[in-house]
C-alpha cells in the first residue's frame, strides 16, 4: 500500500483536482458561488476510503496528526470504531490511528472510493 | 580488549573493558517511537539486570540496565521514553532529547544510539532515523519486529537501506531473539560501518515523510499486507455489542479471578507464614526481643506479605492487556465515558493502572500532553481502587460479608461487595473529575490521538520480569515502610513500661493515643484500636492490617482468636461497612502525597487533594455507619 503511493511522490494540493473533486463540489454546495465545503472524516463510513486535503487545527496539533501519517495527499481508510461510533479508528499510512468526531471533523478529504471491505 | 586495535579502523563504537565501566552510568541510549517494540529489545538485552528509577528532578521513568556482550563486556544501557520526532513536545520528549544531545548531566552524552524502528510500518518510522543520526553519536538501526514483516510478506533491502543512511542496520525480532546477535556485534564494535551520509534535517513534516519515503524506495522497502489476524480480531474486540461485552467480561473476569484464584494462594503464604513464626517462636527463649520479632514484625510484615499472590495476579492482568495490545481497544471502548466526565481516553490507561497503584499512574500521566487533563488525572487516580487497599477489603469482607451465592455460582456476595468499591472509588473518581473539569480545570478541546497495535502474543519472559519487578517493589515496602512503622507500633505498645513488664494495650502510649482519637471516630462506628490503625495506614494502607493483626494479637482478650474473628467482635456491621467506605475515599499514602507534590512542583495541589479525599472519607463513612447501624 505504502509503496503504490510512493510511486507517485505525494501529490501537493493543487496536483489533485480531478473528476471526483468536481462530483463532490456539486453533491455538496447547494448555493452556487459559495465556496467548496469538502467533506470531513466524519463523513466516512466504515470501509470508506479518502485522500486528505487539509486539516483545519492549529499547528501544533497538526503538525502531531502529521507525524502519525496524516498528511495531506494521503489515503485514510475508514476502519472500526467504539461503540457508538465514536472515536472511529482510521487506517493512515501503514498503522491505525483512533480520533475523536470532534477532530476527524477538522480533516478535510476528498472521497475516493466507498465501502471497500475492511 | 586485544584485538580492539585490529578493529578500530572499523569499529563503529569502543566501549572500555568491564574494568573502566562506570555502572549506572548509561553509555547506549535505547530511542524509537512508542510501539516500536524498544521495551521488549531492552528486555531482550538487559535480562534481569535492571534498574527503574526516575530522572532527578522530574519523575519520568528510566530503566537503565547492563548488556553483558558475549566477551564479558558489560555495557549500561538507558531506555528512553518513545518520541515520534526530535522536536521535544511532552515531558517525556524533553527527557529524550536532553539524554540524547547530553545536556542531563546525571546521564553523559551516550557513546552510542539504538534506534529501534517498526519494520512492519517502515516508511513512516524512518522519518526519526534523520535527525538521530544528525546527532553525530554512532546509531546503529534496528528494524525491529522482522517475524511479522516475514509473515506478512514485506520486504527490505539492508544493503541498501544502510547505505543510504550511512550508518548500519540491522533486521531485529526482539520477541524471538532473533538477530540480537548483531546488536551485540554493534556494541562490541565489530559491525563494519558504511560511508557517512549527509542527511537534510526538515522541519517540515510533509518533506521529511517524502524523504523517508524515498528512503524506503531506494531500499526496496515492500511494505507487509495488513496484519490479517489484528483485523478479524478487532471485527470481534471493537464490535459495537460482541465488544461492549468482552470489554464487561475483561474487566468483571480479573476482579473474580483476583479474588477466587488468588486465595488458596494466600492462604499457603498465610500457612508459610505461621509454620516459620511458630518455628521461630519454639528456638528464641522468651524475651522483649521475641516478642517484638514475633508480635511486632512476623506478624506484621507477614499478614501484608500474604497479599503478594493477589497483587501478583492483577499485575499479571494488566501485563496481560497491555502485551497483547488489547489495553488500547480498551481505551478506544472507554474513551467516551473518559470524555463524559471532561478527560480523555489516554486517561483511561494511567487511571487503570491507578488500580494497582497510584503512584506509577501519577507517573504515567506524563504521556498526556494537555497540562490541565494531567493535572486532573493525577488527582482523581488516588480514588481508583489500588492494591494496597485489597488487604484491608479482603479482611473487612471476609469477616463480615457471608459467602453467599447471588448469581448463581458465578457471583458470590463478596465478589460483589468487592466490585462495590472499586464502584465506588471509581464514581467518587469520576464526580472529582467532572467538578474539576467543570471548574478550575476547565480545558478547551484536547485532541485524542490512539495508535492501535497490532495483537501479539505477550511473552512469558516479558510478563515474568514485569511480575518480579512489582515484586520486589511491594516486597521493599514491605520491608522498609510498613517494618518501620511495626517497629515503632510495637515499642509505643509496650510503652511506657509498669515495674519492668509492658503494660496492657490499653495503657500504652499507642492505646492512649488510639483514646485521643476515639471521640472523632466514634461517630463513624469504629473503636480506638482501630484508630491506631487509621493513624498507622496514612503511611500506607495496608499497613492498617498488619497493626490490627499486631494489636489483636497482642491484646490479652483476644489473644489466639482470629483477626476476622476478633473484628467481628469488636465491630458491628455498619463500623465494618464505615471503614470500607472511609479507605475508598481517603489519601492514606505517603508515597502518593510525595508523587504528586513532585509532579504538580509544589504541596497546594497534594494538600487540597488529602483534605479533599478526607473530608469526603469521614462523610462518607459517617453516612454509611448511620445508614446501617
Amino acid at each position: 500500500m505504502a509503496a503504490k503511493k510512493l510511486s507517485k511522490p505525494s501529490p501537493a494540493l493543487d496536483n489533485n483536482f480531478g473528476l471526483p473533486h468536481t462530483k463532490a463540489m456539486l453533491q455538496l454546495s447547494g448555493n452556487r458561488g459559495q465556496p467548496e465545503v469538502l467533506p470531513t472524516l466524519v463523513d466516512l463510513r466504515r470501509g470508506d476510503a479518502a485522500i486528505l486535503e487539509t486539516i483545519d487545527l492549529p499547528r501544533e496539533e497538526a503538525r502531531r496528526l502529521m507525524e502519525l501519517g496524516f498528511l495531506p495527499g494521503t489515503q485514510i481508510t475508514a476502519g472500526r470504531s467504539a461503540p457508538g461510533g465514536d472515536p472511529r479508528v482510521f487506517q493512515v499510512d501503514g498503522s491505525e490511528i483512533a480520533l475523536r468526531r470532534e477532530t476527524a471533523r477538522c480533516l478535510r478529504v476528498k472521497l475516493e472510493r466507498k465501502k471497500r471491505p475492511v | 580488549m586485544s584485538d580492539c586495535h585490529d578493529c578500530a579502523a572499523s569499529s563503529v563504537v569502543t566501549f572500555p573493558g568491564p574494568a573502566q565501566t562506570v555502572a549506572g552510568n548509561a553509555r547506549v541510549a535505547l530511542i524509537g517511537p512508542p510501539n516500536s517494540g524498544k521495551t521488549t529489545l531492552f528486555n531482550r538485552l538487559t535480562g534481569l539486570r535492571q534498574k527503574v528509577a526516575n530522572f532527578p528532578g522530574v519523575t519520568v521513568e528510566r530503566h537503565t540496565g547492563v548488556a553483558v556482550l558475549p566477551d564479558g563486556r558489560a555495557i549500561p544501557v538507558i531506555d528512553l521514553p518513545g518520541l515520534y520526532s526530535l522536536s521535544p513536545r511532552s515531558e517525556d520528549e524533553q527527557i529524550a532529547y536532553d539524554v540524547l544531545t547530553g545536556q542531563r548531566g546525571d546521564t553523559g552524552k551516550p557513546q552510542a544510539v539504538l534506534l529501534v524502528l517498526d519494520s512492519t510500518n517502515l516508511a513512516r518510522h524512518l522519518m526519526l532515523a534523520a535527525p538521530i543520526l544528525a546527532l553525530g553519536i554512532p546509531t546503529l538501526i534496528i528494524l525491529n519486529m522482522a517475524d511479522d514483516l516475514r509473515k506478512r510478506g514485506g520486504h527490505v533491502d539492508l544493503t541498501a537501506l544502510s547505505a543510504e543512511l550511512g550508518a548500519p542496520v540491522a533486521l531485529v525480532s526482539a520477541r524471538q531473539g532473533e538477530g540480537i546477535d548483531q546488536v551485540f556485534e554493534f556494541l562490541a564494535g565489530a559491525m563494519p560501518k558504511p560511508a557517512p551520509k549527509y542527511l537534510p534535517i526538515l522541519q517540515d513534516v510533509p518533506k521529511c515523510r517524502q524523504w523517508a519515503g524515498r528512503i524506503g524506495q531506494e531500499a526496496r522497502y515492500h511494505a507487509p499486507a495488513p496484519p490479517k489476524w489484528t483485523r478479524r480480531l478487532d471485527a470481534v474486540f471493537l464490535h459495537p455489542v460482541a465488544g461492549l461485552l468482552i470489554f464487561l467480561a475483561v474487566v468483571v473476569g480479573v476482579f473474580q479471578t483476583i479474588f477466587t484464584v488468588a486465595d488458596p494462594a494466600k492462604d499457603a503464604v498465610d500457612w508459610v507464614i505461621h509454620l516459620t513464626g511458630n518455628w521461630v517462636a519454639s528456638v528464641l527463649p522468651a524475651s522483649l526481643f521475641r516478642s517484638l520479632l514475633l508480635d511486632g514484625i512476623w506478624t506484621g510484615v507477614g499478614s501484608v506479605v500474604v497479599f503478594l499472590p493477589q497483587v501478583l495476579l492483577l499485575f499479571l492482568f494488566i501485563g496481560i492487556l497491555e502485551d497483547s495490545g488489547y489495553l488500547a481497544r480498551a481505551a478506544l471502548i472507554a474513551d467516551r465515558t473518559m470524555a463524559r466526565v471532561g478527560l480523555q481516553g489516554k486517561s483511561f490507561i494511567p487511571l487503570l493502572s491507578a488500580y494497582a497503584c497510584a503512584v506509577p499512574a501519577i507517573m504515567a500521566t506524563r504521556t498526556i500532553e494537555n497540562k490541565r487533563d494531567r493535572m486532573a488525572t493525577i488527582l482523581i487516580a488516588p480514588f481508583m481502587t489500588c492494591s494496597a487497599r485489597l488487604p484491608v477489603y479482603t479482611l473487612i469482607i471476609a469477616a463480615f460479608i457471608p459467602d453467599r451465592p447471588v448469581l448463581g455460582r458465578l457471583l458470590g456476595a463478596r465478589a460483589v461487595t468487592m466490585l462495590a468499591l472499586y464502584a465506588l472509588g471509581f464514581l467518587a473518581a469520576v464526580v472529582t473529575a467532572r467538578l474539576l473539569k467543570s471548574s478550575i480545570l476547565k480545558s478547551g478541546r484536547t485532541p485524542f490521538l490512539l495508535e492501535m497495535p497490532s495483537y501479539r502474543w505477550p511473552t512469558v519472559q516479558s510478563l515474568g520480569l514485569r511480575l518480579l519487578d512489582r515484586s520486589v517493589v511491594f516486597l521493599r515496602r514491605a520491608g522498609t515502610v510498613i517494618l518501620l512503622v511495626m517497629v515503632v507500633l510495637w515499642v509505643m505498645a509496650h510503652l511506657p513500661l509498669v515495674g519492668g513488664h509492658p503494660p496492657t494495650i490499653d495503657h500504652s502510649l499507642a492505646g492512649m493515643l488510639g483514646h485521643t482519637i476515639e471521640p472523632a471516630i466514634r461517630p463513624l462506628g469504629l473503636n480506638w484500636k482501630v484508630g491506631i490503625g487509621l493513624i498507622t495506614s496514612l503511611a500506607a494502607r495496608e499497613t492498617i492490617v498488619a497493626t490490627l493483626g499486631s494489636i489483636y494479637g497482642m491484646d490479652g482478650q483476644t489473644n489466639d482468636a482470629g483477626l476476622q474473628t476478633a473484628l467481628q467482635h469488636d465491630l458491628s456491621f455498619g463500623g465494618a461497612v464505615a471503614l470500607l467506605v472511609f479507605f475508598a475515599f481517603a489519601m492514606q499514602c505517603i508515597s502518593t502525597i510525595a508523587v504528586v507534590r513532585r509532579e504538580t512542583g509544589g504541596w497546594k495541589w497534594p494538600v487540597l487533594q488529602f483534605t479533599y479525599m478526607g473530608a469526603l472519607a469521614y462523610a462518607g463513612a459517617f453516612v454509611a455507619f448511620h445508614v446501617l447501624r
